[in-house]
């Protein structure tokens, strides 16, 4: 039995800026992961929708337009919605540090903000995806 | 949440989780097929080749699209390149699909290729069974932009569509064997541009020169972008359809896909069952005979073989 960690890379909102989530799927990849990329400017339901169709282990949620309060939150109510309970849904993108306990509080599990190394990113997802077998 | 109940009644998340399970080879997986083939063997199946850049996923998307505004539901299966490195992927298709992937009736699923070289994952086929027992009427499989020899989706679909775009290669590159005999029709896609007629031309010539008798694949001219020539795709697939149907090479396919279906199971353990065998410390010591040259890979082989065969 060979398991592969499944990654959904998504861009919430207006923003287009998806260096940082491009340079994250190539790291991904290189980590031995599965990644789809949704691309930019999506809605939470398209979020939620694909990760349940593509039945990731982790959602990774970038976001630079400072909506993320808003966003990020809707996509992990939406997932619950679906009964999608089990994945793992990260944050990234410039988020002020006043703001990760509001959205830790709301179902993301970890803030990684500017700097942050790769490898410390490929290391939490693989000692937090959880799903059974 | 029962998983295979919710195969059955089409239940989007039973569905994405089965597809991981057989995927990884988890015997959950094989459990859940045994429980559903029965409720299979009704969609029809569509694979879509092609090399790199031809616009595969973008006229996956249009056909779904189209297929999807009719009333028939749609599942997608998207394969793109696993890294030989990482194992890992980017699988990309998905960004070209965005119109139609929340579209109601439509599934889309993206596959890494695992290691398979024939343009498919090993499990595709699998995956295939189960959206066909989810009730999708259509399903389309879509490979790794393709070469010239990855053939694989003639094992897995009723029909092919082979994919071009102008300006890609002379009449000899059509006339190789491999990807240009297995289409039953071509679609020259991004046919707005320069050159367009002339390939259609190119290929139309060479496929005058086969043999086949029965059916002609159409060659057809689309601009998946622009969303022309779409429609008339469709036509020919159903057209197609109605050939193999009236034809009886419908039911002799389905045999043929009986026996295929059969075999990946059986080749996948044997893989497994071989792997084991050359990881055992013991073969280690044959190994490096052979690595020394005081044995050959023939030798290993057969007495690995011998041994697999004994234990089972």
């Amino acid at each position: 039995m060979e398991q592969k960690i499944r990654v959904l890379v998504a861009k919430p909102g207006l923003d287009g800026h998806d260096r940082g989530a491009k340079v994250l799927a190539r790291a991904f990849m290189d980590a031995g992961m599965e990644v789809i990329y949704t691309g930019i400017r999506r809605t939470p339901e398209q979020i939620a929708e694909v990760a349940v169709q593509e039945d990731v282990d982790v959602v990774a949620l970038s976001c630079l337009s400072g909506a993320h309060n808003t966003l990020f939150p809707r996509v992990v109510d939406l997932l619950r919605q679906k009964g999608a309970n089990d994945m793992l849904v990260m944050g990234g993108g410039v988020i002020p540090e006043e703001d990760v306990p509001f959205l830790k509080e709301h179902g993301i599990s970890e803030v990684f903000g500017p700097g942050t190394p790769l490898a410390t990113i490929v290391e939490y997802i693989k000692t937090h995806v959880t799903r059974e077998a | 949440m029962d998983v295979t109940q919710g195969v059955l009644a089409g239940d989007t998340r039973a569905i994405a989780r089965a597809i991981t399970w057989v995927e990884n080879g988890d015997s959950r997986g094989a459990e859940l097929i045994r429980c559903v083939y029965g409720s299979t063997g009704r969609a029809y199946i569509v694979g879509l080749t092609g090399s790199p850049g031809a616009g595969k996923s973008t006229l996956v998307a249009r056909l779904a699209g189209l297929l999807a505004a009719k009333g028939h539901k749609v599942g997608i299966l998207a394969v793109d390149p696993s890294s030989p490195f990482s194992g890992g992927a980017i699988l990309g298709d998905r960004v070209r699909m965005f119109d139609v992937a929340l579209a109601r009736n439509v599934y889309i699923r993206s596959m890494g290729t695992r290691g398979a070289t024939g343009g498919l994952n090993r499990t595709t086929r699998l995956a295939v069974r189960i959206l066909d027992a989810a009730g999708f009427d259509w399903i389309l499989v879509e490979t790794v932009g393709a070469g010239q020899s990855e053939v694989d989706v003639h094992d897995v679909a009723y029909t092919t569509v082979v994919v071009m775009a102008p300006g890609m290669g002379d009449d000899i590159q059509a006339m190789k064997a491999g990807i240009m005999e297995i289409g039953d029709l071509f679609v020259i896609n991004k046919a707005d541009r320069e050159g367009a007629d002339r390939a259609a031309t190119q290929i139309e010539s060479i496929l005058q020169l086969s043999m086949a008798t029965g059916w002609h694949p159409p060659v057809l001219k689309v601009s998946a972008e622009q969303n022309t020539g779409v429609d008339r795709v469709i036509e020919a697939i159903e057209q197609h359809r109605s050939y193999l149907v009236q034809s009886g090479q419908l039911d002799v396919l389905k045999v043929r896909m009986a026996k295929l279906d059969v075999l990946e199971i059986l080749k996948a353990r044997l893989v497994d069952m071989t792997k084991t065998q050359l990881d055992r410390p013991a073969v280690q010591a044959e190994l490096n005979k052979v690595v020394n040259r005081q044995s050959d890979p023939y030798t290993l082989a057969d007495s690995i073989f011998e041994q697999s065969w004994r234990k089972t």
